[in-house]
């Protein structure tokens, strides 16, 4: 067990907006994906920043585009990020100045150049590179300092479960959001259609307005498999998580909820929505890994961990992503890839607490700046979640 | 090492999370023909087919169409008679959730 793990403190960057980062990127961020090849290449001429791609910010309309701007806005204004370059073209839906804008106001320091305005691929990239590069200059004078682990927003993440997943790696991760929560810190809880079959557990934890909201977010799901006139099963279950011996969604999730630990549910808040609650909160994201690790981030989480079965080697840009393995045989597999083996809690060598402990040690080490496999690996994973169509 | 409270069968070979469980699951791969007895005086279970390891087999006789359980809780529901020992998954438990292919979701 780490010296670090018995701490309550890490050092980390207090932003001005009274937030904690734990690391001190600068993010150049498309505002649409006519710019990702210009941020691309910002990025190759800059290798010191983070860049992200993706496929949105045109053509979006109602809950859709909110949505989108949402999340873009808040992964911008993760403490985690020092400073934002915004890259827009110049005609997109997603307007970039309304979007550096938006950001300014979460009290982010950003800059906004647009393709349209600078001429061109060519001149937009010099611009870029000159504004990143004095970006760097300013983050880097950001000193890390004595902060408490109550400032932590911890996202909880499974991918690839199996038959093991709800019985160590789920609980174990428990154990941590426990203790995370007893600092006076939060914990996020998200995928809600794998909470469909466990959300009376939960709701029996929560306040009746609270339980409430928990509900209507699983009726949503299954409205949307009614619509459908589809059995869940075909996908979620995946084929995968069949294979590792899990039967339905009601199984997999009650494996799942464990994540969230025992402590009352505070909050349940929408896709990309910064918690207004420490404690344990519920976030509506799908289970698609990379769109729920987004929305997390971009809801105010500095760090993740992600428990898997099959081994799932996601990492984010921008926040370190804790690896725990539920089983013994896959950890040694996919060694590169995983922090924490909770398969040591069915081999017999350790115990539920001390696994959870050794989690608990590893999200206040990572705060403090130890890079987990998938950050050292160099993971840039990222996708918005989409609630309509493209017009 | 698991929580008292999780029993393991005699050999350690498969676990059942809560003792009202229908299913216990496997952990490591158990072959047709190998006995699990969990303590407490229920019949030891003969297996009667392969499990894989994180699967999960009927610990007693389940009726088609009963509901089954794990960690105390409703799991799915049987799609078929299952006999003690046998490999329970998806050819013989359908979900009661998320059922958008029913008229209605079922509870």
């Amino acid at each position: 067990m780490s010296a670090a793990s018995a701490a309550k403190t890490f050092m980390g960057y207090r932003r001005a907006n009274g937030t904690v980062g734990i690391r001190n990127h600068v993010l150049v961020l498309p505002s649409v994906m006519c710019s990702n090849h210009v941020v691309e290449l910002i990025g190759r001429k800059v290798p010191d920043v983070v860049t992200v791609q993706h496929p949105t910010g045109c053509s979006q309309v109602g809950a859709d585009f909110e949505q989108t701007k949402r999340t873009m806005a808040g992964f911008a204004a993760n403490p985690n990020v020092a400073a934002v370059l915004v890259v827009g073209l110049g005609c997109e839906t997603n307007e970039s100045k309304a979007l550096a804008e938006e950001i300014a106001a979460r009290g982010q320091r950003v800059e906004v150049i647009g393709i349209q305005e600078s001429g061109g691929t060519t001149e937009t990239i010099a611009r870029g590179v000159a504004i990143a590069r004095q970006l760097l200059q300013e983050a880097a004078r950001h000193e890390r300092t004595e902060c408490p682990v109550s400032a932590l927003i911890v996202g909880t993440e499974c991918g690839g479960s199996d038959g093991f997943s709800g019985i160590t790696a789920n609980p174990a991760l428990g154990c941590a959001s426990d203790r995370v929560v007893a600092e006076g810190g939060t914990v996020i809880l998200a995928e809600v259609p794998e909470l469909v079959g466990a959300e009376h557990l939960l709701a029996a934890r929560a306040s009746e307005p609270v339980a409430a909201k928990l509900y209507e977010l699983i009726e949503r799901v299954e409205a949307r498999a009614r619509a459908m006139h589809v059995d869940m099963r075909g996908g979620n279950p995946t084929q995968g998580n069949i294979a590792g011996g899990l039967t339905t969604i009601e199984e997999k999730s009650l494996g799942a909820a464990y994540k969230g630990g025992s402590t009352e549910l505070r909050e349940v808040v929408e896709y990309a929505e910064r918690p207004s609650e420490s404690g344990l909160v519920v976030m509506d994201t799908p289970g698609q890994d990379i769109e729920q690790l987004t929305g997390m981030i971009a809801g105010g989480a500095q760090v993740v961990v992600f428990t898997t079965g099959r081994g799932t080697p996601t990492g984010s840009p921008i926040a370190p992503v804790i690896k725990v393995a539920t089983n013994t045989a896959m950890f040694e597999r996919m060694r590169e890839n995983m922090d924490v083996n909770a398969g040591a809690i069915v081999d017999g060598t350790r115990t539920l607490e001390e696994v959870g402990e050794e989690i608990f040690g590893w999200i206040v080490d990572a705060a403090n700046g130890r890079e987990p496999a998938a950050e050292e690996l160099g993971f840039r994973d990222f996708a918005i979640n989409r609630i309509g169509p493209s017009f | 090492m698991l929580p008292a409270n999780m029993p393991l069968s005699d050999d350690g070979a498969a676990l059942r999370l809560k003792d009202d469980d229908d299913v216990a699951v496997a952990l490591r791969p158990l072959a047709p023909g190998d006995t699990v007895r969990f303590a407490g005086g229920a019949p030891a279970v003969s297996l009667a087919s392969k499990i894989p390891t994180g699967h999960k087999f009927a610990t007693r006789p389940i009726a088609a169409g009963a509901l089954i359980r794990k960690y105390g809780q409703v799991i799915g529901r049987a799609s078929a008679p299952i006999a003690a020992g046998e490999h329970v998954h998806v050819h013989n438990v359908e979900g009661t959730r998320g059922r958008g292919d029913l008229e209605e979701a079922v509870r």
